[in-house]
């Protein structure tokens, strides 16, 4: 009994709980409008699974997530909700598009240049938000929307300058292939890897349909380095302490106020960076006119709660969200259920999340109540 | 005591109360008188707060019965403790602090007219009628934040009131009063008794327990040791049930030895906490010599918190001068005043000292973890912040041994601030405040704490101590400054000290001149 409340403890745990209660709900509702749960699901996870191709393009697809979802976990652990990740990540793929059509160096320079450049424009985004919250208190959270707006009109600006719109779409010209990221695209594209891709039919899968880039290696290596800083840096024990307790953290002399627009600075440059990934990984490799927020950011959101704001977490965290999205296309292609099945589930599974943030607490409320308070 | 089931407001009977392998309460049997003032008394961890806990319905008992009134009363949680006419005052209190004394008393109980509208008048009304009959005053339109602590206890008293309670328990109530308004509280409680109502202290204060109890229980390591009468028994005899062992209650302390002025405040002035023309400290001077104590006594909120705030750099000073070792430090950044070699022992350990969900180790180390050898280009060095936390809880005895990676909330409070003095006494500091060094510890850790603090001095550092407890100003300070409204009304040195003179002081009596 014992070991056992101590597994229902542990986070993971109701993570996993969690997300078999929003299937479960999700799977009701589904019955309840008259389609198969089971066939719908297990359609879903044909959709991840079932070829290679499919599940590059999950991880694809994860790779801007994840990023945005450290970029909100790292911002939580100061005790600050960065909502703003969405216009920082906005501002880092304008910038990476500018920059990647304004220059064209050879690839060794040119890739760090548009990549660093869209780090650098989400970071300014987050010292904003950052200056702004320490200098005069604003909350970050109306600064982060404020923002988000002003960035998502910025880039239909830039989508419909004459230097950079790209005639008869709604985008802007690609930028220039020495800054793409696609691994081995020029190889893929030689007479060679024609012919040697069309003798192996699981890799020109992999390679040839989908995008499969470097963003994803390097979101797992940011994952791992905001662990370290979080773990094993004066910054991060800084960050966590403002996070835990700002009135303490202030008496000890650490600055709240730097403390504050430095995190929102980190933050903010990983959504920037998300956002270079994706634009430098994926094609068009280019700015689309916004008739709504792509919601990477706010993803991020989810995908930082879904992994308890632990930067190694929202790795599954952000692959599971993807395969979720990406698998719900074949849902509706498969069953002709709508995907808005796929948002159903997406909600209840965040619902049931937040509500195990309670889980610890009713569990050690019912096993032995006050067992934490031993005074 | 041999009295029939009715004349008994509470009876526990055999109670028990694991956790996890500790045995918090083995058998515990505590019987009350009704109209009666109880004591219960035992050291930090002994289990009377448990006790209490279970009785208003926090924890629940693995064994044992409860009876109100002669009823047997299954309590499962706080709202039938309240039903059954049991209030409680927390000693870490349960106020919101943005709202007004009005609001929080009304807070779970308010008072709305047919519409379902907040009915303010109504409310004070009956608030009013209550404040009124027990003689307890509050200023009911101030915010919590602006009240001093002991008004925020009187606030926690009539919310209990305004609940109903026939029975009230209070958690180390007297922690952070002065002595004068320790009194107010004994008679106020007193009265309370004397209509009828049931009190129940928890504490490890011997003389208030004299002051103000008629029966005292004394629980030692979860064992309830006797029940006596207060009347006939001293307290050393108390004391010593609650420790198990004989105890000093005197600070032994030599002669002081004084060396020259390291730190010195002149003619500081500092704005109230958003105000733009009221003062909350008004031309403030003081020196402090290598090897002194100077305590400051005084009533809570007069000053105190500012003074401490203004010293290390909390808030602006608007104008004079604070000097350590001749570097002025007024309105210098916190982190250049920590390295100035000012430490301060802060009053609210939870909200200011220690970050709970961090480690022993992380804790040990907050105010120095990016200064080598803690760490070195911004990485952090876990080989040297584990030395230091291993050294410092050997050398401060802190409680488990192995404690340094597990979260400091799983602390006793005491051990809590054994980690706080530890850190603050590392920084080997020229000049330690210490503010309410000992709240809410227990004899022995008090007895730690002050031996500590004398032995700092003798090291020759200047100490400023800054305390409610009357008792411990006088008997550790070789000088004392009383602080009333914001201003030094009187100092003296210890062997000029009066205790009835500074007591009048600190209360607003201006019957002398200064003398030093």
């Amino acid at each position: 009994m014992k070991k056992f409340i101590k597994f229902l403890k542990r986070p993971i745990t109701s993570t996993i709980l969690a997300i078999l209660c929003g299937f479960i709900v999700s799977g009701v509702i589904l019955a309840l409008v008259g389609y198969n749960p089971v066939s719908a699901f297990v359609s879903l996870l044909n959709g991840i699974f079932s070829r290679p191709k499919y599940i590059f393009k999950v991880i694809e697809r994860s790779t801007p997530i994840i990023l945005t979802g450290i970029s909100v976990a790292f911002s939580f652990k100061a005790g600050l909700f960065n909502i703003g990740a969405e216009g920082q990540y906005i501002l880092g793929s304008i910038a990476a598009t500018i920059v990647g059509i304004s220059f064209n160096l050879h690839p060794i320079f040119q890739v760090p240049l548009v990549v660093f450049s869209g780090v650098l424009a989400g970071a300014i985004w987050g010292v904003i938000t950052g200056f702004l919250k320490a200098k005069f208190g604003i909350h970050e959270v109306i600064l982060g929307i404020m923002l988000n707006w002003i960035a998502f009109h910025i880039c239909n600006f830039i989508v419909n300058h004459n230097l950079y719109h790209k005639p008869n779409s709604s985008r802007t010209y690609s930028i220039n292939s020495s800054g793409f990221t696609m691994i081995l695209n020029t190889w893929k594209r030689s007479k060679d890897g024609i012919e040697a891709l069309r003798k192996n039919k699981l890799l020109s899968d992999i390679l040839l349909k989908t995008d499969l880039n470097i963003g994803f290696i390097v979101a797992v290596l940011v994952a791992m380095v905001v662990w370290f800083i979080l773990k094993k840096t004066t910054l991060g024990f800084a960050v966590r302490a403002v996070g835990l307790n700002p009135s303490a953290a202030k008496i000890a002399g650490i600055g709240i106020k730097r403390n504050i627009t430095s995190t929102l600075a980190i933050s903010g440059a990983i959504s920037g960076l998300a956002a270079a990934l994706a634009i430098t990984g994926t094609s068009p490799h280019a700015l689309y006119q916004l008739v709504m927020f792509e919601n990477i950011g706010f993803n991020g959101l989810s995908v930082a709660l879904i992994a308890n704001s632990s930067p190694i977490g929202c790795i599954f965290s952000g692959l599971f969200f993807s395969g979720l999205i990406y698998g719900g296309n074949s849902i509706q292609s498969d069953l002709n259920i709508p995907s808005e099945v796929i948002s159903i589930t997406i909600g209840s599974v965040l619902f049931f999340v937040a509500l195990t943030k309670c889980l610890p607490m009713l569990i050690g409320k019912f096993s032995k109540r006050g067992e934490n308070h031993v005074e | 005591m041999k009295k029939s089931n009715t004349d008994l407001a509470i009876q526990m009977k055999n109670i028990c109360k694991n956790f996890g392998p500790i045995k918090a309460l083995q058998n515990v049997n505590l019987s009350i008188k009704r109209g009666s003032i109880h004591a219960l008394l035992g050291e930090n961890g002994a289990g009377k707060t448990t006790l209490m806990n279970i009785l208003y319905g926090l924890y629940s008992a693995d064994c044992g019965e409860i009876h109100i009134n002669g009823k047997k009363v299954d309590i499962k949680n706080p709202s039938i403790a309240i039903e059954n006419g049991i209030g409680m005052v927390h000693q870490h209190f349960k106020l919101v602090e943005k709202f007004t004394a009005a609001e929080n008393i009304m807070l779970g109980k308010e008072v709305t007219n047919k519409f379902g509208i907040l009915d303010i008048n109504r409310f004070r009304d009956s608030i009013s009628k209550i404040m009124n009959q027990y003689g307890i005053k509050v200023d009911l339109d101030a915010k919590i934040e602006n009240l001093s602590v002991g008004t925020q206890q009187r606030v926690e008293i009539l919310k209990a009131l305004y609940r109903g309670a026939d029975i009230l328990i209070l958690d180390e109530p007297t922690a952070v009063l002065t002595s004068q308004e320790t009194e107010e509280l004994v008679k106020t409680l007193r009265d309370l008794a004397s209509t009828g109502k049931t009190v129940l202290i928890i504490t490890h204060k011997l003389k208030e327990i004299k002051a103000s109890s008629d029966f005292c229980t004394i629980i030692r390591k979860g064992v309830c040791i006797d029940t006596v009468d207060v009347k006939g028994s001293s307290e050393i005899e108390l004391a010593e049930k609650m420790v198990g062992r004989n105890v000093n209650l005197v600070i032994e302390k030599n002669k002081a030895n004084f060396g020259k002025i390291t730190f010195s405040i002149y003619g500081l002035n500092v704005l109230k906490e958003n105000s733009k023309s009221l003062k909350a400290l008004k031309n403030v001077s003081l020196n402090i010599r290598q090897g002194e104590i100077l305590g400051i006594a005084g009533v809570d909120g007069n000053g105190q918190k500012e003074l401490v705030h203004a010293i290390t750099g909390l808030c602006k000073v608007q104008s004079g001068t604070i000097k350590i070792n001749g570097k002025e430090i007024q309105n210098k950044k916190i982190k250049d005043i920590i390295k100035s070699k000012v430490s301060v022992i802060q009053e609210d350990r939870l909200k200011n000292a220690v970050i709970l969900d961090l480690s022993v180790a992380e804790n040990s180390v907050l105010e120095k973890f990016s200064d080598p050898p803690f760490s070195q280009k911004g990485i952090l060095k876990e080989k040297e912040i584990n030395k230091f936390t291993d050294k410092i809880i050997q050398e401060y005895n802190v409680f488990p041994a192995g404690c340094g990676k597990s979260v400091i909330r799983n602390l006793s409070s005491g051990n809590q601030q054994k980690i706080v003095i530890a850190r603050e006494i590392a920084n080997n500091p020229d000049l330690l405040i210490a503010v309410q060094p000992t709240r809410g510890l227990d004899i022995g850790a008090i007895e730690y704490v002050h031996k500590i603090l004398i032995e700092q001095r003798d090291k020759g550092k200047a100490i400023l101590l800054i305390s409610q407890e009357f008792d411990e100003i006088m008997n550790l300070s070789d000088t004392i400054s009383v602080l009333y409204n914001g201003e030094i009304v009187g100092t003296f040195s210890k062997e000029n000290a009066d205790e009835n003179e500074i007591g009048l002081l600190m209360a607003g009596g201006s019957n002398s001149e200064k003398i030093h």
